[in-house]
């Protein structure tokens, strides 16, 4: 009874045997073969709990629930008894006279699994009247702005309660009260709003009746299959249209990035698109005032002072926000339209000094695994990562490892929503992770801990490294991470003892003075233990913007064409000039803090700033602003206007994500499309358009693609990494690059075999501690480190344009240990002004333990309250990102 | 089984009572005088671990928390070699109305109770023993945990236990106050700190209990009797009590001695020991005094009020496992409701119709929903609004609910009342709205 060939069992459903596999339940192996069970507590991702009791069958003469009960080879299953029919019919009875829409030809029928099932097994409504329906009504909880909770429909199949438990991990809601007064919720007569929920949805989309459901529903006409435009994560969406607006987004379960999840801002972010604060038409600055104008009129003038500015008086800002197609016409714009290598993005103040760090150790600056992979790892050490807020999707793989018996090591100075899960948290000072993975290392070494077969096979430099150990003992540790050196060596012993381990960071660790030797510390500890190169292993930097990957890979920095391929090459420099026709300059060009403070004291005198918005963003932002208005000619291209269209001479209003076709790469360097779901709003063009419209009025060639499919087609032929990808690969499903050539399936974990470096070798780093830029002194005595929040994004253009998202956090706090705030007498909510050496901002204060004592925390989402005029810019010799996650303030009762 | 001489009570019997009464009976030193921690000692050096599960297998020891499973065939259902930690669980809820008897054991010999748990722990390699008292007994978690503290330092519990390699400590947990949190993986739910939401088996605790650990989960008598089997043998145990059924192989019988108690409208309610073999009629008259003077014994319910009731004149069958279903009730607990005829039964029905009702953990659809009706109709019936049409939908629902559901709540809701209900007929009929003769 068991099929050799492909191990299924035969087992006999209402009298026909078929064969089905092993490892299938009852309720599985049926319904795959067409034989219905009625089900509503049962959903494929979860684990079974048997609480409807609709699936009852007879298995072997047995009454079971279908949905636990395993297959046995050569079981009688009966779904068709009287016996079956009857406890069935029972239980659809019971539900429906509690249910509140409860007839059989309920108008919910579509979508309301409980009315299907009535309306299939034909509840007979008399029979109903028999227990006279409930009279008891209950409250519907309208707390989120996303969506509502009515108890009366709810059938308390617990799918929400094991979704946000098993899946998201938050586990906000559960049972309450019992028996016939058992509902949904996070304690008796709470509010939805007041529980631990993040909005994801994922309860909502699981529901199924509709008891949960989103508050704004539209039904769409159409869907069209496109790529998240928030965060790196990269989430696969189905955008629904409606009348050519966008009326719903949906996870797609197939692509292997999300697997159908999304967190609140993908899921119910989408009202920015057709926000009625679009642009929706050029504007020109006369007299002072931008005014309409027609992209005529717009497109002469950026041509003819583009034209009077070529070479070093040029600056092009490309964004993280665009697709690589875009990316890649703005980068070809400037270096062989405009004659210089002054281009640069966002990542410049993320992530540079992972692409400058990990390409000198490893030879490449991507994440080396798969978000998937993740939850496989058997430790994850998550170090200046906020994964739960700024990486959502990460998160859950964090939390899936965890399910799975994973470790959890957290080191954050601020006591993160991840640090309640772990099995190891470190509160460490701000700007000591150098100090303290170093510190790791050396407790791993003397101990033994090291893999010397992968150092002695794979890497180089070692001894340097290892001398360089000597000097972090306790004391330094101690001294400058504030950490007893015991943790510290638990963190080592179980990072070192549970392999594979992931290392995951993002801004905590690179958004300092010294980024670059931080990220190079977590390649000296992934390299010392042989976790690079494995599945679920490596070092993981989170990148931050939907296609900030793609923007780097596309060469949208000063010093490489795209696939990082060096400017200052001259056989590079040959094949680019050869491909695009055109003499090529060797000097790498100015990063983005140079291009701003190169309108002062350099040569810049006109810039091309895409999707991106320094005034806010920017540390010591009024620097950056002061540049904007001081440049001869700024030409912004956005779909809203900014803090930075306000400098604006000239500003061109784009299409966004949902209105215009090609591919973003997200964080597991995983290349996908992203499609046209509607037309451009008003009259809006893509930015891919717009790049080339102004390179054709200057008479150029080059610019002439049909499509963002012919310009994919001309970056795989210049680009090795993307060498095999074409729109058509990554129709359904992206691909991983390193792809080099179209028959390459793509690489889920980078340096299998080999560091993409001359000699092949993973390289060590020796390091040295260096403090940050600014610590604190008498007259700012506490530190200012930088944070995001989950319901916000960047400079927040897009997400307080939807206002569930502005409800559920609409303004900029100051977080504060209640300890410094005593001191200060400051309580919770109290204005206070925030001072720096650069300049001041007011905002309310949150008391809260989450801050360490002497530090303080704030997110830059607001502008109201523009942290960045109070941040650093002092910035890394290597990488150039500067020190947003630290710097010194004062905090005072702003009266 | 004891034999009765006529004309004389059935005798009480002292094993797991023996030191019931004896002054600070609760404390090492003198349960330590009165034998205690001998058969562990015993068991340790003396038998494998194996060699204790045969022996509970051969006493036919039957669970006494009310399913009457046999015990060393649960224990014996434990993986040998788990990669994971093994756990002893010992149900100390007792939470079903009317029964008492573990509370005695605990506040008056707790020593005997850690033995019993740490001889289990020791047979299925256990390296911790939790103990789940329900909340309401404070009396008996400060007598457990001095019990605790006082072996640990006497070495009879914690590590090396009397120097031998064998190692295991215990928790006390309070629990948390809901009937359910007494069924085994309603227990286990509540004990790591969840809703005492009972799971649907498999997996058996015994292959993943408590934090996804191998766990056996006994009631406080049941381990109690485990010290006894060790010193005298199984076979001494099975001796004892109701031997099996010989015209049934599948039958267990009763084997040993139960401690029994009676509650409600009698003179003298209380617990008593005894070997298997006494009469419901016996218990009630001979030990609790019968009925209150000038009253009738109207129903009894021989364990809890979970099982289905008894006439007066059905009280002559024995209180045993097999005896009672044969009589279509249960031992449930041994712990006797008696109503005497000042009860009105629909009233009766209704209160424990509420009972469970409201006790419903409140996740499966037939007794969440179910338990609902049932008091609603009730109550309905009470109120004299309740029709001949009620009577029926109450026979209807009965089978939707009874073994429909994942744990045996829903069935203990269904069994008394509808027992009630068969026997007592004309009481609810009285009660139903009066139809004149020819109406339609
Ligand atoms: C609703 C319900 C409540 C229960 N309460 C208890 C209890 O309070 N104490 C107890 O020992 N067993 C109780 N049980 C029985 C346990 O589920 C389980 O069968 C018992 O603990 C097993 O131990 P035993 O084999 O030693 O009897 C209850 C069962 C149900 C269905
Ligand atoms: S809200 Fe929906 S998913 Fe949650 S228990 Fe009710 S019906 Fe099930
Ligand atoms: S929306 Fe997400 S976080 Fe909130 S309850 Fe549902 S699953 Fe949990
Ligand atoms: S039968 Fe009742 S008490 Fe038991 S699990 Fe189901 S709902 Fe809960
Ligand atoms: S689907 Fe099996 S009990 Fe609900």
């Amino acid at each position: 009874m068991i099929d050799i060939t492909t191990r299924k069992v035969e087992v006999s459903i209402d009298g026909s045997t078929v064969l089905v596999d092993p490892s299938s339940t009852v309720l599985e192996a049926a319904l795959e073969h067409g034989v219905f069970i009625p089900h509503l507590c049962h959903d494929p991702d979860l684990k079974p709990t048997g609480v409807c009791r609709l699936c009852m069958v007879e298995v072997d003469g047995r009454l079971l629930t279908a949905c636990n009960t395993p297959v046995v080879a050569g079981a009688l299953i009966r779904t068709d008894t009287d016996a079956v029919k009857e406890t069935r019919l029972g239980a659809v009875e019971l539900l429906l006279v509690n249910h509140h829409r409860g007839t059989v030809d309920c108008a919910e029928g579509e979508t309301c699994e409980l009315a299907k099932i009535a309306r299939l097994l034909e509840v007979d409504e008399t029979r109903l009247k028999r227990l006279r329906r409930s009279d008891q009504t209950l409250d519907v909880d309208t707390s989120n702005p996303f969506f509502h909770f009515d108890p009366n429909i709810c059938v308390l199949c617990g799918i929400c309660v094991r979704t946000c438990d098993e899946i998201v991990g938050v586990g906000a809601i559960d049972f309450v009260k019992r028996g016939i007064y058992t509902t949904i919720g996070s304690a008796p007569d709470a509010q939805w709003i007041d529980s631990d929920c993040v909005s994801c949805g994922e309860c909502v989309v699981r529901c199924p009746t509709g008891s949960l459901a989103p508050t704004h529903h539209e039904v769409p006409e159409r869907e069209v299959i496109s790529t998240c435009t928030y965060c790196g994560c990269g989430c696969g969406i189905h955008l629904g249209v409606r009348d050519d607006r966008i009326v719903s987004v949906r996870g797609v379960r197939e692509n292997p990035a999300n697997e159908g999840r999304l967190c609140v801002k993908g899921r119910f972010g989408f009202e920015f698109v057709n926000s009625p604060d679009r642009l929706t038409t050029p504007l020109i600055r006369r007299q002072g005032k931008l005014e309409e104008a027609t992209w005529d009129e717009a497109l002469d003038l950026v041509a003819e002072r583009f034209s009077a500015n070529r070479g070093e008086a040029f600056a092009s800002i490309a964004s993280a926000k665009l697709t690589n197609e875009e990316n890649y016409l703005i980068q070809k714009f400037t270096r062989a339209v405009m004659g210089t290598n002054n281009v640069d993005h966002c990542a410049r103040l993320c992530h540079s000094p992972s692409v400058a760090g990990l390409v000198q150790s490893f030879g490449s600056g991507a994440m080396t695994s798969s978000t998937k992979d993740i939850g496989d790892a058997r430790c994850i050490l998550a170090v200046g990562t906020n994964t739960t807020a700024a990486h959502p999707i990460v998160a859950l793989q964090v939390m899936r490892s965890l399910r799975q018996g994973g470790k959890l090591i957290v080191i954050n100075p601020r006591e993160i929503e991840l640090a309640h899960y772990a099995d190891l948290f470190i509160q460490n000072r701000p700007g000591s992770d150098v100090a303290l993975l170093m510190g790791m290392m050396r407790v791993i070494v003397d101990e033994g801990l090291h893999d010397l077969e992968f150092i002695e096979a794979r890497c180089e430099d070692y001894e340097v490294f290892r001398e360089s150990l000597a000097q972090y003992d306790e004391a330094l540790v101690e001294e400058k991470t504030g950490v007893p050196f015991a943790q510290i060596a638990r963190a080592a012993r179980m990072y070192a003892e549970n392999s594979p381990a992931s290392i995951l960071y993002a801004m905590g660790i690179t958004q300092h003075t010294h980024g670059t030797d931080n990220v190079l510390a977590t390649s000296n500890l992934a390299l010392l233990t042989g976790n690079v190169g494995r599945a679920s292993s490596g070092v993981n930097p989170l990148r931050g913007q939907s296609n900030v990957q793609g923007a780097c890979d596309m060469g949208g920095l000063p010093n490489v064409y795209p696939g990082y391929q060096r400017v200052d090459d001259p056989k590079v420099q040959a094949k680019f000039e050869r491909a695009w026709g055109v003499e090529l300059h060797s000097t790498p060009g100015l990063t983005h803090l140079e291009i701003l403070g190169g309108v002062t004291a350099g040569p810049i005198k006109a810039i091309y700033l895409v999707g991106e918005n320094p005034a806010l963003s920017e540390a010591d932002a009024s620097h950056a602003r002061e540049a904007l208005e001081k440049v001869d000619f700024l030409v912004v291209q956005d779909i809203f206007l900014t803090e930075s269209t306000e400098h604006a001479d000239v500003v061109l209003p784009a299409a966004s994500f949902a209105e215009k076709d090609g591919t973003f790469t997200n964080t597991e360097r995983r290349v996908q499309r992203v499609r046209k779901a509607i037309e451009p709003v008003g009259d809006s063009r893509e930015d891919g358009w717009i790049t080339s419209a102004i390179a054709k009025r200057m008479g150029v060639e080059g610019f002439d693609h049909e499509s963002a499919e012919e310009v994919m087609n001309e970056i795989a032929s210049l680009t090795p990494q993307y060498g095999g990808i074409t729109h058509d690969r990554i129709e359904d499903i992206g691909l991983q690059w390193p792809c080099p050539d179209p028959s390459h399936p793509g690489t889920r974990y980078l340096h299998a075999e080999r560091f993409p470096r001359p000699n092949g070798r993973g390289r060590f780093f020796p390091l040295q501690y260096r403090p940050p830029a600014e610590e604190p002194d008498a007259e700012f005595p506490l530190v200012l480190t930088t944070e995001r929040s989950l319901y916000h994004y960047h400079t927040a253009t897009m997400t307080r344009r939807v206002p569930g998202l502005e409800k559920l956090r609409s303004e900029e706090l100051v977080e504060i240990h209640p300890r410094d705030a005593e001191a200060l007498s400051i309580a919770s909510g109290d204005r206070v002004r925030v001072t720096s050496r650069r300049g001041e901002v007011t905002a309310r204060a949150l008391v809260t333990e989450v801050s360490p004592p002497g530090t303080v925390s704030m997110t830059f989402h607001f502008h109201e309250a523009p942290t960045n005029v109070l941040t650093n810019a002092a910035y890394d010799p290597v990488a150039k990102i500067p020190e947003t996650k630290v710097c010194a303030v004062r905090v005072e009762p702003a009266s | 089984m004891t034999d009765k001489p006529p004309g004389t009570k059935y005798p009480e019997t002292k094993i797991l009572s023996r030191n019931f009464g004896v002054p600070e009976s609760w404390t090492l030193k003198v349960a330590r005088e009165r034998g205690a921690y001998a058969n562990l000692e015993k068991a340790l050096r003396e038998m494998t671990p194996d060699q204790v599960i045969d022996e509970m297998k051969k006493s036919r020891l039957r669970g006494r928390g009310g399913a009457g499973f046999p015990t060393g065939v649960k224990w014996g259902f434990v993986p040998k070699d788990s990669d994971k930690p093994v756990y002893i669980c010992c149900n100390a809820d007792e939470s079903e109305p009317g029964t008492f008897k573990d509370r005695y054991l605990m506040e008056l010999d707790p020593h005997l109770v850690l033995e019993g748990c740490l001889i289990a722990a020791y047979a299925v390699s256990a390296e911790r023993i939790w103990i789940y008292v329900r909340g309401e007994y404070p009396g008996s978690i400060a007598r457990l945990e001095q019990a605790i503290e006082e072996a640990t330092a006497a070495n009879v519990l914690g590590d090396k236990i009397l120097g031998t390699d064998f190692s295991c400590d215990c928790v006390v947990h309070s629990g948390a106050g809901a009937y359910v949190c007494g069924e085994e993986t309603g227990l286990l739910e509540s004990l790591e700190g969840k809703r005492g939401h009972p799971r649907i088996k498999p997996p058996f605790p015994a292959v993943e209990g408590a934090f996804g650990c191998p766990t056996v989960i006994n009631n406080v008598e049941t381990l109690s009797h485990v010290p006894w089997i060790v010193e005298h043998g199984g076979q001494a145990f099975a001796d004892q009590g109701i031997g099996p059924d010989p015209d049934d192989p599948k039958s267990m019988g009763s084997s040993g001695t139960k401690l029994m108690g009676v509650s409600g409208q009698v003179k003298h309610p209380g617990v008593w020991e005894f070997e298997f073999g006494i009469t419901v009629r016996e218990l009630i008259y001979d030990y609790a005094g019968g009925p209150l003077d000038g009253r009738k014994i109207k129903a009894v319910i021989p364990g809890g009020v979970s099982m289905p009731v008894l006439l007066d004149e059905e009280l002559d069958v024995k209180m045993g496992f097999d005896d009672l279903v044969k009589a279509e009730s249960g031992l449930g607990t041994a712990c006797a409701i008696v109503m005497d005829d000042s009860v009105d039964m629909v009233e009766a029905c209704e209160n424990i119709a509420h009972f469970f009702a409201d006790e419903s953990c409140g996740q499966c659809t037939p007794c969440r929903e179910g338990c609902h009706w049932i008091e609603k109709i009730f109550r309905r019936i009470n109120a004299g609004e309740g029709t001949e049409a009620d009577l029926d939908l109450l026979e209807h629902l009965f089978p939707q609910i009874e073994g429909r559901t994942i744990c045996a709540l829903a069935e203990a809701a269904v069994w008394p009342v509808r027992s009630i209900l068969v026997k007592f007929r004309h009481e609810f009929e009285a009660k139903l709205v009066k139809t004149p003769v020819g109406a339609s």
